[in-house]
């Protein structure tokens, strides 16, 4: 292309003058640094910084009185004896598998009909990623008096079918329902709608050409849709490990603002831990400890559904 | 040829989705608008009543909850965040995409690698030293300063860059004698607004909605609006009509962003979701 020649050209254009030249000079080397260096900067004091000293921290021992001793790995030995570490390991990860698993296949099917000739298409877009755009914690408030045990619509409805009321905040499982119904109807339409821009790249004649070979729609959704899928699926799933293993807002506020998660820790997660340890027991070497166990568990959690989403659809 | 049209069981399930979504905020319009006896009654109520004037009232002038001052930090938390990153995010972005340096893709692969560590829960410990040491805790500066780390603005508004700018119009300009930063503001920001639209909504939202970090660093008497409804809900837990009027004035503003801008909203959405 000439415009590739173009610029030389003009730099020996006889009436530039010398200095703004250097100034110019100047300008293409070191403008483009200048540019990112705001994100640096901030990288450097909010990412750099807290990770070292998280690091740091979880190698002491602190106490309430303000003392703090070199501790090693005590921290973390002592974590990984801790009942109730693991207790909030085993619940975020229920809860988790709970909420994730039925969120990602209703959202697929979803994106599937939204993916037909549609009236109100947008109309309809718009309604499914509503509970995105809502507060956390607000709807959390909203399904937990949905959840009430004497008085709660959820009650109420399964009284029908002659189910007793359950106490879903005392109990385990029924809590950790409760909470990945939260979690649901918050994500579901949002991931529906990026599995629809996947859907929507994969080009139109491979549907034709099987509808030609005789191949039913389902059959279609499933050696077609489902393999082409695969981007958009990894990135929905390293999505909603990061989220799913770091939540935090639906289970405090299912317990009104408490931390402890359930009078038992019965959907205390691994990121309620954390603050508990740190903001209300003041160890941070513990809690610094526990925040790195956490990041290991999303690599773990990251890798292993990465290599799962790998295998969908076969290698074709 | 296909049949693309939607078959019935396809409409029965779009219009269960449609009814689901919108759900709990009838719900929260219904509780909101009744009285304390209603919200507890069985069968539960299930058209609003007339106390929704009443119950607002009521939560604005609850002096535990400081529910105005929420309302306002909110405001000034999310517009200051996001205004900060979209601009950020637009210099960098316009940087990686168009301008040639050395160890260009080395910092880009930084930027991707922080977008994977969920730095707020991750580096909560040093974070909060950090705001005791300089006196910030309970202040709207430690709120803010680490969510101007945005490693997922600088990769949005480089991939939208990329495609929006070509490289020949960045080319041009600097043959005409335009400085870098006149090019930025001359040829990039008019074609990347779209881009710094969605970016700017999805910030807003999120640092409206954030809650983990605040419950840590401020008091709930210099609350944002989460930690003021967890203080509601704390304070007054069956007080349900208190609460959901609370609620209910703490997603008007997100619905109000919701409505002027969904159409960006799905967009954005659906092309950044096929770019990543």
């Amino acid at each position: 292309m000439s415009i590739d020649t173009l610029p030389r050209a003009v730099r020996h254009t006889p009436h530039r003058p010398p200095g703004r030249r250097w100034r110019s000079r100047l300008d293409v080397k070191a403008m483009p640094y200048t540019l990112v260096s705001p994100y640096f900067i901030l990288f450097a004091a909010f990412g750099l910084f807290p990770l070292a000293f998280t690091l740091y921290y979880s190698l002491y021992d602190y106490d309430l009185a303000g003392t703090t001793e070199w501790a090693g790995l005590e921290n973390y030995t002592k974590l990984l004896a801790d009942e109730d570490f693991w207790n909030a390991v085993v619940n975020t990860v229920g809860m988790f598998f709970l909420a994730t698993v039925p969120q990602l296949l209703l959202a697929l099917f979803l994106a599937n009909a939204l993916n037909k000739r549609l009236r109100l298409r947008l109309a309809i877009r718009m309604s499914v990623l509503l509970p995105l755009v809502t507060s956390v914690v607000a709807v959390a408030v909203v399904f937990t008096q949905l959840y009430a045990r004497d008085w709660g619509l959820v009650n109420w409805i399964l009284g029908w079918f002659g189910v007793d009321a359950l106490n879903w905040r005392a109990e385990r499982i029924p809590s950790w329902i409760a909470i990945a119904t939260m979690v649901d109807w918050r994500w579901t339409g949002y991931n529906a709608i990026i599995f629809l821009a996947g859907m929507q790249t994969i080009p139109k004649d491979l549907y034709e050409a099987a509808a030609i070979d005789g191949a039913s729609r389902r059959r279609q959704f499933w050696q077609i849709t489902l393999p082409m899928l695969r981007p958009t699926m990894i990135f929905v799933v390293l999505n909603s490990t990061i989220g799913g293993l770091t939540l935090f807002s639906e289970p405090t506020t299912f317990y009104n603002g408490n931390v402890d998660g359930g009078s038992q820790g019965q959907f205390q997660t691994v990121a309620m831990f954390i603050v508990k340890q740190g903001f209300r027991e003041f160890d941070y070497g513990y809690a610094a400890a526990a925040a790195w166990l956490l990041f290991l568990l999303i690599l773990i959690g990251a890798f292993v559904n990465f290599m799962f989403v790998r295998r969908i659809g076969g290698t074709k | 040829m296909t049949n693309w049209s939607p078959t019935l069981i396809t409409r029965v399930m779009l219009a269960l989705a449609v009814v689901l979504s919108a759900f709990p905020l009838y719900w929260m319009l219904v509780i909101a608008s009744r009285t304390n006896s209603d919200a507890v009654s069985v069968p539960p109520p299930f058209l609003p009543g007339g106390n929704l004037g009443e119950n607002i009232v009521a939560v604005l002038n609850n002096e535990d909850a400081h529910f105005l001052l929420g309302l306002t930090n909110s405001f000034i938390v999310a517009s200051v965040v996001t205004v900060s990153v979209v601009i950020i995010s637009t210099l960098a972005g316009f940087s990686f995409a168009s301008l040639n340096f050395k160890g260009r893709n080395v910092l880009l692969l930084a930027v991707l690698l922080t977008m994977a560590v969920p730095l707020q829960q991750m580096g909560v410990v040093p974070l909060y030293r950090l705001m005791v040491s300089l006196e910030w805790t309970g202040t709207l500066k430690a709120v803010i300063l680490p969510y101007l780390l945005n490693g997922f603005g600088v990769f949005l508004m480089t991939q939208y860059t990329r495609q929006a700018v070509p490289m020949e119009l960045v080319e041009a300009a600097r043959v005409d004698g335009a400085a870098t930063l006149r090019i930025w503001w001359s040829v990039v920001l008019p074609a990347v607004r779209p881009g710094m639209a969605v970016l700017g909504i999805n910030t807003f939202m999120l640092m409206w909605n954030d809650f983990m970090w605040p419950l840590i660093v401020l008091t709930p008497d210099n609350p944002t609006v989460q930690i003021a409804i967890t203080s509601l809900n704390a304070r007054f837990s069956t007080n349900y009509t208190l609460i959901f009027a609370g609620t209910a004035l703490s997603i008007i503003p997100l619905i109000a962003v919701f409505v002027a801008f969904g159409r960006q909203i799905v967009g954005g959405l659906m092309e950044g979701a096929v770019k990543a």
